[in-house]
């Protein structure tokens, strides 16, 4: 009855996948919500232009954590390329679930702070990467 | 068009008044003033737990909105025929009203606004840029909403003044020995909350007024959370600047109110320019009209205050001791009920309901306030998720964000008890 609290969403937020620190990352980000307290750390450790590891932390609403695990699932294993191309629209469709606009902040936190660390990576150069650890916070 | 109740205590709501019954307020029948609660969200009956956010408007209060714009709208001071008369008497009325509510002095000393948060930034602009200079300091608190914070933070960082905030106690009390301290820096100003929005805190409003004068400041008293759940008499407690908004106090947005002493009033330059304010112009001059009206530039929110009016009318019907009373019973009642029928609940602000607002802020251990409130509006339940305006006062309770229930004159127990019943679906859904 209730569209937005799926088993499955909730599943994910109690035990969220790709949940922890990584010990070498390529780029780290920080995203957050000021207005409900929302916030993740998302991390992602690329090699030869492929996202090898990703793991991401935070608190906050449901919506905001699953979407973040379902997000590093997706991304996982992937080259830059595919990631660079994973949109808002996809990400709401992985949901799967009907978001109304007050919401949509929460759903879009993993996505944005996701934009945040492929500009910073950029920025820094591909290779760069490796010694970005920490940065960003 | 006019629904004038007298004043006093008991003569309104005297035997033939269904609403008190043994001197306390019967909300079930309140309600029934009260057209939205009798709609449903969602499919369930509404159950309003946002009031301290807005409030609901009484019948009384509709009408008198319906009753200016179908019978006599007209703009005020200004058209030599009836209905801008009319009009005119409404709107005056309608601030003698207001002004009598807080036991003003005089009614020319409220300057009808259109909320808390503007009243503050014509006392912060017109009597902070005129009285505050370099190296001036002005007390605030941890509690403040935004409102009473961010007005303080523009004017000081113009003038070069310097912000200092009384800290808070775990429970939400201000902590008056460092107040004690904080005034040897000799402030100008004083400005802080009647009562926390968010934890619900009553602060000892004439002590700390009394305080602040023996020390040579001024004191400005935000009553957004105050008038609309206390009786308040700007006189006895001896404060020099109040405010307050009428969306709260069951009357329309678009309304509110300043008052402050006369003296004050009279040498404070001008906030907004135009039409309204003015004695004379000529090309290059003006002189100010006289108060209030030197604070009301431009064609003010003619039906909102006569709608306050009406809804002061209400109150005043119920009485405001007697509001406060079941307030007080009620926030009383959440409490003990919630802590009880809620396992792991996390409740905020003081545990003496004595000194405690219709406020209730908590949190799930197992939720975040926004799912909280997601699932409760499945039940029709209204609450509000979120820091409600006051970062700072989450920041020093460490907590990202808190859920708040929140009550009015025609609040119930059934209300508290479909609150309970909601957290605790909420609490099943979210545990596996
Ligand atoms: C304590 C307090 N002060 C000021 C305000 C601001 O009120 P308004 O938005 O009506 O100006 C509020 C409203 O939330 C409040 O609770």
């Amino acid at each position: 009855m209730d569209d937005l609290y799926r088993d499955y969403i909730l599943e994910h937020y109690r035990r969220p996948h790709n949940f922890g620190p990584l010990e070498d990352a390529s780029v780290t980000r920080e995203g957050a919500n000021p207005l409900c307290g929302d916030r993740i750390t998302l991390q992602l450790g690329v090699v030869d232009g492929v996202v090898q590891t990703v793991g991401f932390t935070g608190r906050g609403c449901a919506i905001s954590q699953a979407s973040a695990s379902l997000l590093t699932d997706e991304i996982k294993g992937k080259p830059l390329a595919d990631v660079q191309s994973f949109g808002a629209d996809d990400l709401l469709e992985l949901l799967g679930i009907q978001i109304s606009p007050a919401r949509l902040k929460c759903a879009m936190l993993s996505h944005d702070t996701l934009r945040g660390a492929l500009s910073q990576l950029a920025e820094s150069g591909p290779e760069a990467g490796r010694d970005q650890a920490g940065a960003g916070i | 068009m006019t629904m004038t109740s007298e004043p006093g205590t008991d003569a309104p709501g005297s035997a033939a008044d269904p609403r008190i019954r043994d001197g306390r307020l019967v909300a079930e029948v309140i309600r029934a003033d009260f057209p939205i609660l009798g709609t449903t969200a969602h499919g369930v009956p509404l159950v309003y737990l946002d009031s301290a956010a807005t409030s609901q408007k009484p019948l009384a209060v509709i009408e008198a909105l319906d009753g200016y714009y179908r019978g006599y709208n007209a703009n005020v001071h200004r058209g030599i025929y009836d209905i801008s008369e009319r009009a005119t008497s409404a709107y005056e009325g309608a601030r003698a009203r207001i002004a009598a509510f807080i036991n003003a002095p005089e009614s020319r000393e409220l300057i009808n606004v259109r909320n808390a948060t503007e009243a503050i930034n014509l006392v912060a602009w017109s009597w902070g840029r005129a009285n505050i200079g370099e190296g001036d300091v002005i007390v605030l608190t941890e509690l403040e909403h935004h409102a009473n914070l961010v007005p303080w933070q523009l004017l000081a960082a113009e003038k070069g003044a310097r912000l200092e905030f009384i800290p808070i106690t775990d429970e939400g009390y201000l902590r008056q020995e460092v107040y004690a301290e904080l005034l040897k820096l000799k402030p100008k100003l004083v400005a802080f909350t009647h009562v926390s929005n968010t934890l619900g805190t009553i602060n000892p409003v004439a002590e700390m007024t009394a305080q602040a004068h023996a020390a040579g400041a001024l004191v400005l008293v935000d009553g957004a959370q105050a008038v609309p759940h206390l009786p308040v008499d700007v006189q006895a407690l001896g404060v020099d600047f109040y405010v307050f908004s009428g969306h709260k106090m069951l009357g329309p947005t678009g309304s509110g109110g300043l008052w402050a002493r006369r003296e004050l009033l009279e040498a404070m330059p001008p906030f907004m320019a135009g039409g309204d304010m003015i004695r004379t112009v000529t090309l290059r001059a003006s002189t100010w009209n006289e108060l209030p009206w030197k604070f009301e530039a431009g064609t003010p929110d003619i039906s909102a205050t006569i709608g306050l009016g009406a809804a002061v009318d209400y109150l005043t019907g119920l009485g405001m001791a007697r509001v406060r009373a079941h307030e007080q019973e009620l926030v009383a009642y959440a409490l003990e009920a919630i802590a009880e029928k809620v396992p792991g609940i996390s409740l905020y602000g003081p545990r003496d309901a004595a000194r405690r607002g219709g406020v209730v802020p908590f949190n799930l251990p197992e939720a975040h306030p926004h799912d909280v409130a997601q699932l409760l509006d499945r039940v029709g339940v209204c609450v509000r998720a979120g820091h409600h305006c006051t970062m700072p006062l989450h920041e020093r309770l460490n907590l990202p964000a808190t859920a708040r229930a929140s009550f009015s004159v025609y609040s119930t127990r059934q209300d508290v008890d479909a609150l309970v019943d909601g957290l605790r679906d909420v609490q099943r859904i979210f545990r596996s």
